[in-house]
């Protein structure tokens, strides 16, 4: 049994796996806000990233690991509900490049932002849990009590996440808004303050995953954010930008693909793979592979 | 309900112009007239939906000029929508439970309330929306609107696109609960010998104006009106 844990498949299925949990939440956070408002936030990465930078320098000042996290995703929530209020807002009903070129200028803003006050060099946040390997015997299983948290907690927020739209009343509101927000004000729903809530959720998912990564062995710096949002802009597409549980699953394959790829084939392959399978995925369904429509509305 | 001298303008085009009448409680009122007489104009501008270019609605004495829809809502307006508005991905149950959401009721009471007078609605409660026919999203469209107890309900067009006989069950659903919840109703049809065989009051616009507001049964034995603006032949 020992043999089957620590044997190559399954250690490249537990990496990947850990990799692929975070590109699922920057995906889950992106299609939060798809649904809530059908703006494609390119300044989620940049958001998340200037949020745990609020939260996580305080680690610098003998703060508790835990009450720094709590401290950035109350920045990321603050984050998020201003720029729907101040930046986002005002763009509803218009054309989608206008919101797609406000976001791109924003990332801008929060990078440079982030740079002049934090500076770029990266900083190590030390891990409050070990990332030593588990060993099994002589062998390593390729799990540390840093990873398992890792996939615990994003498949959690997932649950947690899903469980909020489908069984609870903001859930029911927050759907509602995103699916038809005026006859939702027509029933008396507050929309405005529900669009408003599902980017404060979304950017505390964001903002969670940028510090897992970030401690997880990259560290913090302005532009840590840039890979992972592309790769999670590409789970949230194979998804269908519609599924929360699509992009989760989506990023989990991503992660776990790009395992295979760096130790079977070549780590030079990684990169490009992500984008070889949102082709080869929109090419059998261009509506994203866990979306009930097989057409995307235009 | 109270409308004073309301003109509602889409950039140069005068969609309704220097409107007045009054709804009395209790009572339906229809708004008759043909295509672009601005009759759903009318009702999204009753429920903020559409900001006036001047003019005044009053319920009760509130101004509702200037509010935002949730609001107005939350006065006690119910509004069926043109098309009937529900969320086809929400199940049945969802979009009442939606409906319910912004008021202090008892929820399970106001299902129970609306799936004795709508039975098909409690057969189909777990079905969602999207396979339900036109005469069942219409009714769950009312029972949404129902179910958070408004003082006045505008209802646009809900006979279009119902067969005859449905069309004419609904237009006897909404008079018996206009009677048993002392409900205002002001019902927006283009099927004007429907409408006016169930209303109380009736005003007749045409491009934007008042052409004619009374009784129903005097604008229902006007020739002119019958013949001219309802196009209704003798």
């Amino acid at each position: 049994m020992g043999a089957f844990f620590t044997s190559r498949i399954v250690s490249d299925i537990l990496i990947g796996a850990a990799q692929g949990v975070l590109v699922g939440l920057i995906a889950l956070s992106l299609v939060l806000i798809w649904q809530s408002t059908h703006v494609l936030n390119f300044a989620q990465g940049a958001m998340a990233m200037f949020a745990a930078f609020c939260g996580m320098t305080m680690l610098e000042h003998g703060l508790n690991y835990w009450v720094c996290v709590l401290i950035s995703l109350v920045a990321a929530m603050l984050l998020g509900g201003v720029t729907e209020r101040v930046l986002v807002r005002p763009l509803y009903g218009k054309a989608e490049i206008n919101s797609i070129v406000v976001m791109v200028g924003f990332l801008g803003i929060l990078e440079s932002g982030a740079s002049s006050i934090w500076s770029g060099m990266a900083r190590q946040l030390t891990s409050p849990l070990s990332q030593t390997y588990f060993t099994l015997g002589s062998k390593t299983l390729y799990l540390s009590p840093f990873s398992l948290f890792q996939i615990g907690s994003a498949l959690t927020l997932m649950l947690g996440v899903a469980a909020l739209f489908r069984f609870t009343k903001i859930g029911l509101q927050l759907r509602a808004s995103a699916l038809a927000p005026e006859v939702s004000r027509l029933l008396g729903v507050r929309v405005n303050r529900m669009l408003t809530l599902g980017w404060i959720i979304s950017s505390a998912v964001g903002a969670f995953a940028a510090i897992i990564i970030a401690t997880s062995g990259s560290g913090l710096f302005p532009s840590n954010m840039d890979g992972f949002f592309v790769f999670g802009f590409i789970a949230a597409a194979i998804g269908g930008l519609e599924s929360p549980g699509g992009a989760i699953l989506a990023g989990l394959l991503i992660g776990i693909i790009q395992t295979f790829v760096a130790d079977y084939l070549s780590p030079s392959w990684v990169a490009f793979t992500p984008v070889l399978i949102l082709v080869l995925s929109q090419l059998v369904r261009p509506a994203g592979i866990f979306t009930k429509n097989t057409t995307r509305r235009l | 309900m109270q409308i004073s001298n309301l003109t509602v303008r889409y950039g140069a085009i005068e969609a309704i112009r220097g409107v007045t009448f009054t709804a009395m409680p209790s009572r339906i009122t229809a708004v008759l007239g043909a295509n672009g007489a601005g009759k759903t104009t009318l009702l999204r501008t009753i429920s903020g939906l559409v900001q006036p270019a001047s003019g005044s609605i009053v319920i009760e004495g509130v101004e509702l000029i200037g509010r935002a829809t949730d609001d107005i809502a939350r006065l006690g307006v119910g509004h069926v929508p043109e098309g009937r508005g529900v969320i086809a991905e929400f199940t049945v149950e969802e979009n009442l439970r939606l409906g319910a959401m912004a008021f202090d009721i008892d929820l399970a009471a106001g299902l129970d309330e609306q799936y004795q007078q709508f039975p098909v609605l409690g057969e189909r409660r777990k079905q969602y929306a999207s396979t339900l026919s036109g005469g069942e999203r219409q009714m769950l469209a009312m029972a949404r609107a129902l179910i958070a107890q408004p003082r006045l309900l505008l209802l646009d067009e809900p006979s279009l696109g119902l067969a005859p006989l449905v069309a004419a069950e609904l237009m006897t659903t909404i008079r018996e609960l206009c009677a048993t919840k002392n409900l205002s109703v002001l019902l927006v049809e283009q099927n004007a010998k429907g409408a006016l065989r169930i209303a109380d009051d009736a005003v007749v616009l045409s491009v934007g104006r008042v052409v004619a507001n009374g009784s129903a049964a005097e604008v229902a034995s006007d020739d002119q009106l019958r013949q001219y603006y309802l196009g209704l032949v003798q």
